[in-house]
């Protein structure tokens, strides 16, 4: 199947839904394609509370005090361009999802902010009750239902960008629900398909953030920047077994009720790391590297919890308040057994945001014509650590920003399209035979171990050196073709393209981190502690003869802000 | 302790069969995780849909589970035997998966 669009945008969370409104308000066709359903994977869905805007609601705010917050959680890379932009633009997009009902919590007349770690005063939104994500969701679905020339396809994953003579015309796809390879050309293709944290063992629980879009990016011959900060989520659920939540529940619980880490003798340690931040002064502010740093520590000191962790304590908040401020979510967690009232939970750091990715200028486009970046899967905006609240900030900001300059050059492009270009991701696709291959769901399993393991949070060049060496030799089990091709619904192929972006998008952590002979934000180096100024720049991934190349460029965020 | 996943699976069009499958659990796990399971240690090719994973955010996992409509991220597990199938009422595509999307954000449109 054949299909022509003005501008393609991959990936429906709320940056690719955000991309589409507004390149569709700026005149252009658009196919908004997801590889799940359209509006129901990715990030944006789980997100539970906290956005950030300088909106000055609750108290006197500018955006650059949340720039100013934004650039000292980035420690030293945050492109200044793209966090500027952020920051001075969330406002606005906040406000215009205000007028569309998403529903931010009020605080009597006004749009209710709260303090979030890293932040020098009240800024993140939400709505209650931990529902910021699926209310955007909703939201953005009720725009697309209401704007003219979005067509909206669900279950087509995105195998490789098309290029030609350089300039981006399209892609190759497979429609999972009935196997068909599909083609699609585009004078714009926008990647919205957010980060890599299923990479790692414990992470923020979605399926579909396996890297695709970094893998699309490189395969293109763009360029991805800050590959090997990846944010860990310092208290991510670990035990009892939780169902029907996401794992990152219990940040805003800690922004209302205050709960208490404790180590396995029952002290509160996080004051003890907190001492060792300019930024933080003991009053839950410390930024999420430092967290996730505390926590290991302790675990690593033996004085975790059985299940690896940190424990987690609500015990000194009345059953009333926790009611009052979380009752349906006290409801869920009573169907699974736990009383906050009588017990402790576990929680442990999980893989939770990118930092890194695709490298783009202010248009959001990479260094490919035609192919553009917004979202998660953008890189530079928040440097070497993300400062809580600002995801869907630039989910917003950036997805916006990209349909709106990706519309505008597709409505001054000719037709470019090619088949002769779109003919080696046919091939391979086509390719597909049934051979003997390891089974490929337990190949995921065991790629997450080993970065969860080698390329966590805490690295050595050691541990570094060896995931390299087996990520190469995964790829080489892999193989070049397919198991199956053409099926409905393929499992098998499903986890053969997944692996195939994975493991390219594994080893583009693993070099830079690798390089890094620093401590910094999210990277931390056991052999190589504390911050050295002359790493502060970025390091910058591309392919080259199929493999990964790694480059250092000047820190961007010295140049002026626009 | 160990589940009984009795699975209802085939194409469209085919009689579908009936397969059943052990594994392990413990206290508190999901049906999702049970087929998460099953891939790994007995049938990659066993076909079901979710994207977020237990969150329960995604809300993709519907099937019917014991003969009810229900996600397959907040049923546990229990010992002995739980009867999977797709749901009736909505087009089969393979296995547990159905076509849930509006009939506007499919491919094939209202077919």
């Amino acid at each position: 199947m054949h299909l022509e669009t003005d501008v393609l945008v991959i990936g429906a969370g709320g940056a690719g839904m955000y991309a589409a409104l507004e390149a569709s308000k700026a005149g252009a066709s658009v196919i908004l394609a997801d590889r799940s359903l359209i509006g129901r994977g990715g990030a944006t869905v789980m997100a539970q509370m906290t956005v950030a805007a300088a909106l000055g609601e609750q108290t006197p705010d500018s955006w650059e005090y949340h720039l100013s917050d934004t650039l000292a959680a980035g420690r030293g890379l945050c492109d200044e361009r793209l966090a500027a932009m952020l920051c001075r633009e969330g406002p606005m997009r906040i406000r215009e999802m205000d007028a569309w009902k998403v529903g931010w919590a009020r605080n009597g007349d006004h749009i209710a902010q709260i303090h979030a770690p890293g932040h020098d005063r009240p800024r993140c939104v939400y709505v209650d009750v931990l529902a910021t994500g699926p209310a955007v969701s909703r939201t953005l679905r009720t725009q697309l239902n209401l704007a003219s020339h979005i067509r909206r396809i669900g279950d087509l994953a995105i195998v490789d960008i098309v290029v030609r003579d350089g300039i981006a015309c399209g892609a190759v796809a497979v429609h999972l629900a009935t196997g068909e390879p599909v083609t699609i050309a585009a004078k714009s293709v926008i990647i919205a398909t957010g980060g890599l944290t299923r990479l790692y063992r414990r992470n923020s629980a979605s399926f579909n953030m396996g890297g695709d879009g970094y893998a699309l990016a490189l395969r293109a011959g763009a360029e991805l920047i800050d590959m090997e900060f990846v944010q860990f989520f310092p208290i991510g659920h670990l035990a009892p077994r939780l169902v029907g939540m996401d794992p990152i529940m219990w940040d805003p619980f800690r922004y209302k009720l205050g709960g208490k880490l404790l180590n396995s003798e029952m002290h509160e340690f996080e004051d003890d790391y907190a001492a060792q931040d300019a930024r933080s002064d003991g009053n839950y502010v410390l930024t999420r590297d430092r967290a996730t740093y505390a926590i290991t520590k302790e675990v690593e000191l033996g004085r975790g919890s059985p299940a690896g962790g940190a424990y987690l304590s609500f015990k000194h908040v009345p059953d009333a308040e926790l009611r009052r401020s979380f009752g349906p979510v006290i409801d869920k967690l009573a169907a699974n057994g736990i009383d906050l009232t009588k017990q402790l939970i576990e929680v442990a750091p999980i893989a939770h945001y990118h930092m890194g990715g695709v490298r783009v200028d202010e248009s959001m486009q990479t260094g490919i014509p035609g192919l553009y970046a917004c979202g998660e899967a953008v890189g530079g905006a928040n440097g070497a650590n993300r400062l809580s609240g600002n995801a869907i900030t630039e989910a917003f900001v950036f997805g916006a920003r990209a349909g709106q300059c990706a519309a505008k050059s597709a409505l001054q492009a000719g037709a470019h399209w090619s088949n002769e270009a779109a003919a080696p991701a046919l091939d391979m696709l086509r390719s597909g035979a049934k051979h003997d291959t390891p089974n490929l769901a337990v190949a995921v399993t065991d790629l997450q171990a080993l970065m969860a393991d080698k390329v966590g949070p805490f690295r050595t060049e050691e541990k570094l050196a060896e995931a390299i060496v087996e990520i190469d030799r995964m790829t080489g089990e892999l193989g070049a073709a397919p198991p199956s091709s053409g099926q409905s619904f393929d499992p098998e192929l499903i986890d053969w393209l997944d692996l195939r972006n994975m493991l390219q998008v594994a080893k583009a952590v693993a070099v830079p981190a690798l390089a890094r002979t620093e401590s910094r934000g999210a990277h931390q180096r056991d052999d190589h502690p504390g911050l050295d100024e002359a790493w502060t720049l970025n390091q910058i991934i591309s392919l080259s003869g199929g493999d990964i190349s790694l480059a250092r460029g000047a820190n961007i965020s010295k140049k002026a802000s626009a | 302790m160990k589940a009984i996943l009795e699975i209802k699976r085939g194409l469209p069009g085919a009689e579908p069969t009936v397969e059943t499958f052990e594994v392990a659990f413990e206290h508190g796990q999901s049906i999702l995780d049970g087929l998460r399971a099953v891939r790994r240690e007995t049938d990659p090719t066993l076909a079901f849909r979710f994207a977020c994973i237990n969150a329960n955010a995604c809300k993709e996992c519907m099937m019917l589970i014991d003969g009810k409509v229900d996600y397959a991220c907040t049923v546990r597990l229990k010992e002995g035997v739980t009867k999977l199938a797709p749901l009736p009422k909505k087009a089969l595509v393979r296995d547990l998966v159905t076509e849930i999307a509006p009939p506007d954000e499919r491919l094939h449109g209202k077919s």
